[in-house]
């Protein structure tokens, strides 16, 4: 297998542990690359790449704007703010405008879970979803078990908690998909509020108690609480929650063995994750950013290989 | 389809070849004091490791070893039907003002070879380059590209190959064979 199964990366759910395995393989050898004197290679210099971001976003944009520009792509950036959305267009003018310049792939993200699902039924140039709303973020998934694998080699058997905001969370959902797929057991653990109601339906165990789940587990990925999608109120304060849910070196160290913890960014320091913890060995925090870089030029470069002859 | 095989090296006649090959890269290269060896991924390494071993064994001294992956600098992506498969570059050495004696099984169309020298900029500027082919394929070239060391040398059409078989791979035996395919 030298061929990824799909033409876009849509989310984890579409895509094979054949898939997965390929990435990895190749993301390794990018990582090998991305940390030479000279961090470029050609492979993609006949291919113009489109970042269109509806939403916020720093370390995916430029994550992936990196991984282009070391693939040797032409690069063209967009984000909404400032832009003909603001004045009605559509998302599918707004692409085919982008697109009619003659662009190869699209790296979005939006704020409507589907969104790239409904612009790969439309448009002909490969989809790279880089988080639609609360559905998927399949790149982070990618990278946050490439960091597991590279630390444990295998996901077989391996128990991965994933902790806090799980029902505002693409990153969750997208890391259940990727984890089941390479045979690790997956729990989520969080305020009951802060868990989806159906959850239990994609195979993961449930906890509440945080510190029963750092007990159970290999790897911790703790997420951000994400206040901006909260629209009500889930949890009575962060202070609060940080009480309950927060992690730092001492729950850490009342546990019979060591975890290795990940946090897809931008950590809360203090809330989430304590900053003697985040700043620890245990963390690989940086490394999930280095690998990040790695994985994307992986994903681009096997796209643009799928179906072009 | 008749499909017809001619041996063209077999493993006693693989090993005259490779300690002739030595023999040349030490005339030219005495101590290899300047000189490193970078094998081409995939059966150019297996290669290089065979040659290196009997250039270590016979001038008793360590020889820098690197192995080179041309798949993201090959001009074919997105033109082939399938993609090829990308492989572990590793070259732990810096060959900035060395000679580099780059290694590969077959030159055929020379392409590989140019990936290859695009690959080996990444790690400095070599002093020179020299190209050893265990079996170099005449009047197939694509681009200016001519071996310097030749384990053995085929005439070939487009609609032969060669293949080669390595105990290194898990083969029972090196082998190295000519293959015709014929239409009926």
């Amino acid at each position: 297998m030298s061929q990824l199964s799909q033409k876009h990366l849509l989310g984890i759910k579409n895509i094979t542990r054949k898939d997965i395995d390929l990435i990895f393989e190749t993301a390794k050898n990018f990582k090998e690359v991305i940390n030479r004197p000279i961090k470029k290679v050609p492979s993609l210099r006949d291919v113009t790449i489109a970042n269109i971001f509806f939403e916020n976003s720093t370390r995916t944009k430029l994550s992936f704007e990196l991984a282009e520009k070391r693939l040797s792509a032409d690069v063209v950036n967009f984000s909404s703010s400032g832009s003909s959305v603001k004045k009605g267009e559509t998302l599918l003018d707004t692409v085919n405008n982008i697109l009619a310049m003659k662009v190869d792939m699209v790296v979005m993200r939006h704020g409507s879970p589907g969104a790239p699902h409904f612009l790969a039924k439309h448009i002909k140039a490969n989809i790279v979803n880089a988080g639609d709303g609360t559905h998927e973020h399949p790149t982070q998934a990618l990278l946050d078990t490439f960091s597991i694998h590279q630390k444990f080699d295998t996901l077989e058997g391996l128990k991965v908690a994933i902790i806090g905001d799980i029902l505002h969370s693409r990153v969750a959902i997208s890391n259940i998909f990727a984890l089941q797929k390479l045979g690790a057991q997956v729990m989520v653990c969080g305020p009951n509020t802060l868990l989806p109601k159906y959850i239990k339906s994609l195979g993961v165990k449930v906890e509440l108690d945080v510190k029963k789940a750092l007990q159970w587990c290999d790897v911790a990925n703790v997420l951000r609480i994400q206040l901006e999608r909260q629209q009500i109120k889930y949890f009575p304060s962060l202070r609060e929650y940080s009480l309950y849910y927060g992690i730092d070196r001492k729950l850490l160290e009342q546990l019979d063995k060591e975890i290795t913890i990940l946090h897809p960014g931008p950590i809360n320091r203090g809330v989430e994750l304590n900053s003697d913890v985040a700043d620890s060995d245990h963390a690989l925090i940086l490394e999930q950013v280095e690998n990040g870089v790695a994985v994307r030029m992986a994903v681009l470069y096997l796209l643009a290989g799928v179906g072009t002859s | 389809m008749a499909t017809q095989k001619k041996l063209i090296l077999d493993t006693d006649l693989l090993n005259v070849t490779v300690n002739r090959l030595c023999q040349q890269l030490i005339e030219n290269h005495a101590n290899f004091d300047e000189t490193v060896i970078l094998g081409m991924q995939t059966k150019g390494v297996h290669l290089a490791e065979m040659i290196h071993e009997k250039l270590e064994q016979s001038l008793n001294k360590h020889i820098d070893l690197g192995h080179l992956d041309t798949t993201f600098y090959r001009d074919d992506f997105r033109r082939r039907e399938t993609p090829v498969k990308a492989n572990a570059t590793n070259v732990p050495f810096i060959i900035e003002d060395k000679n580099v004696i780059l290694i590969d099984d077959v030159l055929y169309t020379g392409r590989s070879v140019r990936a290859a020298l695009d690959a080996m900029i990444a790690f400095g500027r070599p002093r020179k380059v020299e190209l050893l082919v265990l079996v170099n394929r005449k009047y197939s070239r694509q681009l200016p590209i001519e071996p310097d060391y030749v384990g053995s040398e085929v005439n070939t059409i487009a609609s032969q190959k060669v293949l080669v078989e390595l105990m290194a791979q898990g083969h029972s035996k090196n082998k190295i064979w000519l293959i015709n395919k014929e239409d009926q």
